[in-house]
């Protein structure tokens, strides 16, 4: 069933409800499309025999009239998420051969909505990475190449199996997690969409922490309404995390006007940092131009602490990391190296020397020096109160405006290994997508256009705590005016 | 007032500061953080959710019953309820800590300050206070000697709720510290928010230790962790102390330190010093939303406790009239005292009379009769094979005159071996006082006939020969005359 997989989410429910195909000739070409697509690396393991049972299952639904709303529709997990008798590993080796034995809540909802797992998606290794390089398991190489160019490109990260597959026509749609930009870095590298909600919108239960005040799942998507289904299948208040949000989720696909008018979308100043790509500028006013076409009245408004935002990320977040990654310790699960006639402490070094790689190492290494005695106040006290003006910036900001509109990354895609031997540089794609993390916001990338070298760029929506609704409208107004329509060439 | 306790050096008298760090285990359904069950003795590993074992992608989420007991015992210590607190994240490594930090209250605890008087056994009173109270998790339990090349871990205690209970350096006596954790343990008893079990372990102490001269500024403290008795607490303070006044008599200092106490050699020992401490690396803990108290919620903290040791102690001697020893004997355990009140609103009822007109002799014979008795067999008075309502129901018969002093200690004897009750007893057995005027009037009558050369004697001024009289007649009807009424018999008879 050739062409299947390049149906957007909403056309298969159409066409699986409209009984145009079979939820299992539906997955089996995605299965097969997985299969087909190893020299990308997206996938870390194929659970082809999960997805054919709910493909079944979804069948079985949709001949009762009973499916529900992501009935046999085909998702790649990124492998943050725990999932029951199926090996987790956050793309780490101290977790090599981890099978949990219960399911995190949002795949367990993505699943009872009937979703079909394909298989757990390639990250940086527990989410710490912009490029999806420090996975243990190998990089991920994504679908799009430069005009004229053979050279591999990374599918940004840390969610860079969910982007890469999502491009690759591998599955409709996949999770991810966004601490700093995890979610829309990468959908707006391998031209897609992606939305990360309000800090406290989907449970963190069952997903692998990493910084737990900033971890937050989303999706991504081909686009804005495919987006808007998947979120609401998996959002939703759990008892079992205590910072989950007690509020009823909208029916966001329901919710998409595409109308902006009486909206007024803010245009933060501190953004346009210096040396930014002409081409990213030029985007930019363009997606400016689109939402003052749908109606949208257009306001510069100012966050006076952004350049503040990341190395205020980059202390909080290891900070937590740094404590969250202690339970690795080869003691009850995970990878265990005892050196002979060693001590604990022998067992915990060795354990964590060999299964940590050098990102993880070096996040935990700062997240334990500014926890440190003698270093908490001059580090991580002082960073609490810089996120606290950031969270009020933006709050002043949204009394003027409703929405914020920026850039989603400084750059497109770059080759693999540009950015690996620099950190800092890498951090730097991080510098749009890290302040609305702070604060808790929800935030979403669009895919806008494409650089000089024919590769995706994409443009960031910011919005009010919980107004994800309002994010995904102004996304969907400005993602019908954009056009966007390129994807990437298959070479694999 | 009593001369203060010192230590005799060298270099003449000492003083002690004493501070406790108690740590108590919250009485509850689960964990603080999990709902797993709390039960002593489980199998190894038996009570343990995937949150306890520190499973990835596993969050806590805090038991609002361990809360309410901690509140509680804040509020029956008269401390500062704090309405907003916080959870901290102190880090470090330890195979019996899965997560590899415990979950506590490090800068914002949700009890502050409060006091708690306290009386030694000697009857001197005073007051301690209470620094603080927060909540943490327990770890678990490392089991080094089952195995010569490997360490076994038990996490059935692992997330177990602890309240930390922190006095203010106020005691100056191994006596006192006693009697602090004595009252405490009575306090946490009575209002069911710790079973005060030190032998399981639900119940043990920090103590910190240190020395001055008198009037001098405090000395530098050790810390002796872990101390699981009252009586061991009091010999780690002694020991430590005079470990202490040595090193400062020979001129030495004293270095801040953690140490551990040894009982089989009576001494303490160094863990770590201060150098090698921890940095626990302490920060808020972003998994869980600060601790918010409703007043609603203090106050329903509040009606559920019952009266307090102190308050009940208070009450015995002031409506009951009972003398301050037997008030504090009394109230000093929650399940003697919760047996004591039931015996006295049963003897109450039985003999008609109000509480405190009854106290006195229920009183006196429960510390003397039951608790002799209990001490002899080896038993708690929760295993008491005598119920309140049958100690009633004696105490009435022997205010009725139906059994005498005596017989009543030998009808308990039989109530404690068959647990009848004692008027079936005392039917059963005859053992019933002969208060019956027609028979002892006979009995005299005997008596005298036998004797009438003392009888003779007795009205020629020999008064002193009553108690004969009394004697034989006692003897004639088999111990059970009434012995008031034989007197008054008696005295007519004789003339």
């Amino acid at each position: 069933m050739a062409g299947l997989t390049d149906l957007s989410l909403a056309a298969m429910r159409a066409g699986l409800k409209a009984k145009q195909f079979s939820a299992r000739e539906l997955v089996t070409a995605h299965v097969e499309a997985v299969e087909a697509a190893r020299p990308l690396n997206a996938f870390l393991v194929e659970t082809p025999d999960h997805a054919l049972a709910a493909a079944d299952a979804a069948d079985g639904a949709l001949a009762r009239g009973e499916a529900g709303l992501l009935a046999g529709i085909p998702l790649g997990i990124k492998d943050l998420f725990c999932t029951k008798g199926v090996e987790t590993t956050a793309s780490s080796r101290i977790l090599m051969g981890f099978v949990p034995t219960y399911e995190s809540t949002v795949t367990a909802k993505l699943f009872a909505a009937g979703a079909a797992m394909l298989g757990k998606l390639n990250l940086d290794e527990f989410a710490m990475g912009s490029s999806n390089e420090t996975s243990a398991y190998g990089p991920v190489i994504s679908p799009w190449r430069a005009q004229g160019s053979t050279a591999k490109l990374v599918p940004g990260g840390s969610s860079g199996g969910s982007s890469a597959a999502v491009a690759a026509r591998l599955c409709a749609a996949a999770t991810g997690t966004d601490t700093g930009g995890s979610i829309r870095q990468p959908a707006a590298f391998t031209g897609i969409a992606g939305i990360k909600p309000t800090y406290g919108r989907c449970s963190r239960w069952g997903v692998i922490a990493f910084a737990s005040s900033l971890d937050q799942a989303g999706v991504l998507a081909r686009d804005v309404t495919d987006c808007a289904l998947v979120l609401e299948a998996m959002a939703g208040y759990d008892p079992k995390d205590s910072t989950s949000l007690d509020v009823p989720v909208p029916h966001y696909a329901g919710g998409l006007t595409g109308s902006l008018k009486g909206k007024r979308i803010g245009i933060p100043k501190e953004y346009r940092v210096d040396g930014m790509d002409p081409v990213l500028e030029d985007l930019w006013q363009k997606g400016i131009d689109w939402a003052r076409d749908a109606g949208a009245e257009i306001v510069e408004v100012s966050l006076p602490h952004t350049k503040e935002a990341l190395p205020t990320y980059y202390v909080v977040a290891p900070a937590e990391a740094s404590s969250n990654l202690a339970r690795y310790d080869g003691v009850r699960y995970g990878l265990r190296v005892a050196p002979d006639g060693g001590s604990l402490s022998d067992m915990y070094a060795a354990t964590r020397a060999a299964g940590f790689g050098a990102e993880v190492k070096r996040r935990i290494m700062i997240g334990t020096y500014v926890l440190s005695a003698g270093y908490y106040d001059a580090y991580y006290l002082k960073a609490q109160k810089v996120r606290a003006l950031i969270a009020q910036d933006f709050a002043r900001a949204f009394e003027a405006c409703d929405l914020l509109l920026t850039p989603t990354a400084p750059t497109g895609a770059f080759e693999l290994g540009a950015k690996t031997a620099d950190p800092i540089a890498m951090f730097l794609n991080d510098v749009f997508t890290v302040p609305a993390s702070l604060a808790g916001l929800p935030a979403m990338s669009i895919p806008a256009g494409l650089d000089g070298q024919g590769l995706p760029l994409g443009l960031q929506l910011i919005g009010r705590p919980l107004d994800e609704m309002g994010v995904l409208d102004a996304a969907f107004a400005l993602e019908s005016r954009a056009g966007f329509s390129a994807a990437p060439v298959r070479w694999w | 007032m009593a001369d203060p306790y010192v230590i005799e050096g060298r270099t003449g008298p000492w003083e002690l500061v004493i501070g406790l760090e108690v740590h108590a285990q919250v009485i509850s359904q689960s964990k603080l953080f999990s709902g797993a069950a709390t039960v002593f003795g489980g199998e190894p590993n038996s009570q343990v959710s995937l949150v306890d074992a520190a499973m990835p992608g596993m969050l806590p989420v805090l038991n609002g019953e361990c809360v309410a007991q901690a509140v509680r015992t804040g509020l029956a210590l008269g401390a500062k309820i704090n309405r907003w607190s916080r959870f901290d994240r102190k880090n470090y490594f330890y195979a019996d800590l899965p997560q590899g930090y415990q979950i506590s209250q490090y800068q914002h605890p949700v009890v502050g300050e409060g006091a708690l008087e306290i009386e030694t056994e000697e009857g001197a009173r005073t007051t301690v206070g209470i620094e603080r109270i927060h909540l943490e998790q327990d770890a678990g339990k490392s089991i080094h000697d089952l195995s010569p090349t490997s360490s076994y871990v038990d996490l059935n205690r692992s997330g177990v709720a602890l309240m930390e209970i922190v006095s203010k350096p106020d005691m100056r006596s191994p006596a006192e510290a006693g009697a602090y954790v004595a009252a405490l343990r009575a306090i946490v008893r009575a209002i069911g928010s710790c079973d005060g079990n030190m032998q399981e372990g639900s119940m043990r102490a920090d103590v910190n230790v240190s020395v001055r001269k008198a009037g001098a500024p405090f000395g530098t403290r050790c810390e002796i962790k872990n101390v699981n008795s009252i009586r061991f607490i009091q010999q780690a303070i002694v020991a430590e102390a005079t470990r202490q006044i040595a090193i400062l008599e020979e001129g030495g200092s004293i270095a801040q330190e953690t140490r551990l106490f040894d009982p089989d050699r009576g001494e303490t020992r160094s863990l770590r010093s201060k150098e090698d401490a921890h940095d626990y690396r302490y920060f808020p803990e972003p998994d869980l939303l600060p601790l918010e108290l409703s007043e609603d919620f203090i106050e329903a903290c509040r009606a559920s406790l019952p009266e307090l040791p102190a308050a009940r102690r208070a009450r015995y001697e002031a409506e009951l009239g009972l003398s301050p020893y037997l008030a504090g004997v009394l109230t000093a355990d929650v399940d003697q005292s919760n047996w004591f009140e039931a015996l006295l609103a049963d003897s109450a009822k039985r003999q008609d009379k109000p509480a405190k007109d009854v106290a006195e002799k229920a009183a006196n014979w429960m510390t003397g009769e039951l608790f002799g008795a209990l001490n002899r067999l080896g038993l708690e008075i929760g295993e008491s094979p005598v119920s309140p309502a049958q100690g009633a129901e004696l105490l009435a018969l022997v205010a009725d005159g139906t059994l005498s002093g005596p017989l009543a200690k030998q009808v308990f004897e039989i109530m404690l071996e068959t647990r009848e009750d004692p008027g079936a007893i005392a039917e059963a057995r005859g053992l019933k006082q002969v208060s019956d005027t027609g028979a002892l009037e006979a009995a005299i009558v005997e008596v005298m006939a036998a004797n009438a050369d003392k009888v003779a004697d007795y009205r020629g001024g020999k008064d002193k020969l009553f108690g004969f009289f009394v004697g034989q007649v006692m003897k004639a009807s088999g111990g059970k005359a009434n012995p008031a009424v034989v007197n008054e018999l008696l005295k007519k008879a004789l003339g």
